[in-house]
């Protein structure tokens, strides 16, 4: 808390790192952001006139992956990202402090920080018999999301639970987990989808937010748009067996061993928005269609309900049974063929017996 | 609306056989004029390509031999969805336009005149002549009831679905900055996860087929058992009274 009103610049250049390095670091960054060279100067300026940013991450209805790849990040390294760029006054799953000295911070933050800090959830907050699925400091964890959202700058929603609900939200949603959008509703909210978000990601966006003092700029449903306007599949490397009409059909096969596309094998990459085909995954190593299996679309509404992860089309089940919409439609089609043809025959009796009783009347008045 | 009204078509043919100096033997009245049958039929095969393209799209193809790059198979089958959908979708703003101009059978798919007590009590004859049991069929020189009923949900409504969702869907590859995600992008507030964009997409073409079913097959039975011309009309614009 000492340090809270430090410069990012203050921190490194106690840790040691040259001017030189700094500016480096400036460009990088400046250019992964997809800012342009200039940028390097402002991001510069603003990281040593700009006091760090006060963050407090809260942990909610989740399973702490998020947090898990946030400490995996590589570029820049999560130690920059927590110890020298931002101020984490307040993470209970990675803090020294404990029990009330911890809870002690919030408040202190809430108060001294008014409107400055940046308000992380991880997770959502499940609000069925009053938020009592998720206890958290002996409160409701809907709770401290509303008084600490309450005088936070902005909130960042990180990982699928917060922007959308993701698995605690599934059907039936038993604790009706909702995402943090459902529960706030008068701050500015970015939401970082997946499950969980690449890390580079997330301290991508940090690195925007203490740089610039403002949220990246959005897309309609709230995300930042440089790392989630595009989907999978239009950068994915496997992209042009797809246009070639070259898939993988069975797990073993020639085309899985070639390489081919997984969209047969049911992956989401052509309606899943995220930068894994071009940041990748653990320091850029690789991700899930480059390992041989499709996309799942962890970043995407509701991706527990929508069927098997296997299969491309959608599992419908407001017919009780389970079906995807070509066995709806070709039912359809089908009983419209048939009653046609039945109706069809219908007719076709009608005349003949119709003719017949022509003929016969006709043989009569003859 | 004088469809509804035999007496009153029974004047309209005469006057139409009259004006244009027809024979009146047979009463025939031209109702389908040139850029509206032209539609027709663009709007017919644009429809065909995009069942079979968008169907073998969504499901896949048996995987092509060779290289990568010797084929483009699946480039061209999607290249053929969305030039028939651009097809279809500036023929339906022509049709809309048709249906502003054009004679009263233009604007007879883009509405349903239930506040009319002639449509109900011929929508309730249409539904007892199909079902054999009224004798004879009502003289209508557009379309029946029954007809415009299916025109107009499962046509009219599911193609302008088509066109909102099927642009959606093209955003998507187009990007944040396009002109088809300022228009149409909205569609994704409704829907987040495009994959569910996805799956209506697809029962919306579902419902064109079985529409398309119903249309081919009415039109031929109508041709047949109401004695007067369908099929020939849309061809020559001209409908004829047979008896």
């Amino acid at each position: 808390m000492v340090a809270a009103r430090e410069t990012f610049y203050d921190v490194i250049k106690r840790q040691g790192i040259t001017r030189r390095s700094f500016l480096k670091f400036c460009s990088l960054t400046a250019v992964s952001l997809g800012l342009g060279p200039l940028a390097a100067n402002d991001i510069a300026n603003a990281l040593e006139t700009k006091p760090r940013m006060p963050v407090i991450w809260m942990h909610g209805l989740e399973c702490t992956c998020c947090s898990e790849s946030f400490i995996r990040s590589a570029h820049p390294l999560v130690k920059d990202a927590v110890l020298s760029m931002i101020s984490l006054d307040y993470d209970d799953t990675i803090m020294a402090a404990a029990g009330h000295q911890a809870e002690a911070i919030l408040e202190e933050t809430r108060v001294k920080y008014k409107g400055q800090y940046v308000l992380a959830v991880e997770g959502n907050a499940p609000l069925n018999e009053g938020g009592m699925f998720c206890i958290d400091g002996g409160k409701p964890f809907v709770e401290k999301l509303n008084s600490m959202a309450d005088d936070c700058m902005a909130i960042i929603a990180w990982g699928t639970c917060a922007s959308w609900g993701c698995v605690q939200a599934a059907k039936p949603n038993p604790t009706r987990a909702v995402p943090i959008d459902k529960v706030i509703t008068n701050k500015p909210i970015i939401k970082v989808p997946g499950c969980p978000p690449i890390a580079e990601v997330m301290t991508g966006v940090v690195t925007f937010i203490t740089t610039f003092g403002k949220l990246p700029e959005l897309d309609r449903q709230g995300r930042p748009k440089m790392f989630y306007s595009q989907r999978i599949h239009d950068k994915c490397y496997r992209r042009p067996h797809f246009d070639a009409g070259q898939f993988v059909e069975e797990w073993d096969d020639e085309g899985a061993r070639k390489g081919y596309c997984l969209y047969k094998m049911g992956c989401k990459g052509p309606t899943s928005y995220n930068a894994c085909s071009t940041v990748r995954w653990n320091g850029g190593i690789s991700f899930p269609i480059q390992s041989g299996h499709g996309c799942f679309a962890c970043t995407e509404d509701g991706f527990w309900d929508r069927g098997s992860t296997y299969d491309h089309l959608t599992t419908i089940k407001q017919f009780g049974i389970e079906k995807n919409a070509d066995q709806i439609g070709m039912a359809a089609a089908g009983v419209a063929g048939l009653t046609l043809a039945a109706h069809a025959a219908v007719t076709a009796a009608k005349r003949l017996t119709r003719k017949g009783d022509g003929a016969a009347q006709d043989n009569h008045r003859g | 609306m004088l469809d509804k009204m035999p007496r009153a078509v029974t004047t309209r043919i005469g006057n139409d056989a009259a004006r244009r100096d027809r024979s009146v033997e047979r009463d025939v009245v031209y109702l389908y004029e040139e850029p509206l049958r032209l539609w027709h039929w663009v709007n017919a095969a644009a429809i065909l390509v995009l069942g079979i393209t968008g169907y073998v799209i969504g499901t896949g193809i048996p995987s092509m031999p060779g290289e990568a790059n010797d084929n483009f198979l699946f480039g061209y089958l999607r290249f053929a969805h969305f030039f028939a959908g651009y097809v279809l979708a500036i023929g339906f703003l022509l049709r809309i336009y048709l249906a502003l101009v054009g004679n009263s059978h233009a604007r007879q798919i883009f509405y349903v005149p239930i506040w009319r007590r002639c449509f109900w009590s011929a929508l309730w004859h249409a539904v007892r002549w199909y079902a054999f049991l009224a004798a004879e069929p009502k003289k209508h020189v557009g379309h029946n009831p029954l007809a415009q009923l299916a025109m107009f949900f499962m046509f009219t409504l599911t193609t302008t679905f088509m066109i909102v969702t099927g642009f959606a869907l093209y955003a998507q590859g187009s990007g944040n900055d396009s002109w088809q995600d300022e228009l149409f992008g909205w569609v994704f507030a409704i829907w987040p996860n495009s994959q569910d964009v996805h799956t209506w997409h697809r029962l919306g073409m579902w419902v064109i087929v079985c529409f398309a079913l119903l249309h081919i097959y009415a039109a031929v039975w109508e041709d047949i058992m109401s004695r007067r011309s369908i099929i020939s009309s849309i061809i020559s614009g001209e409908r004829e009274f047979r008896d």
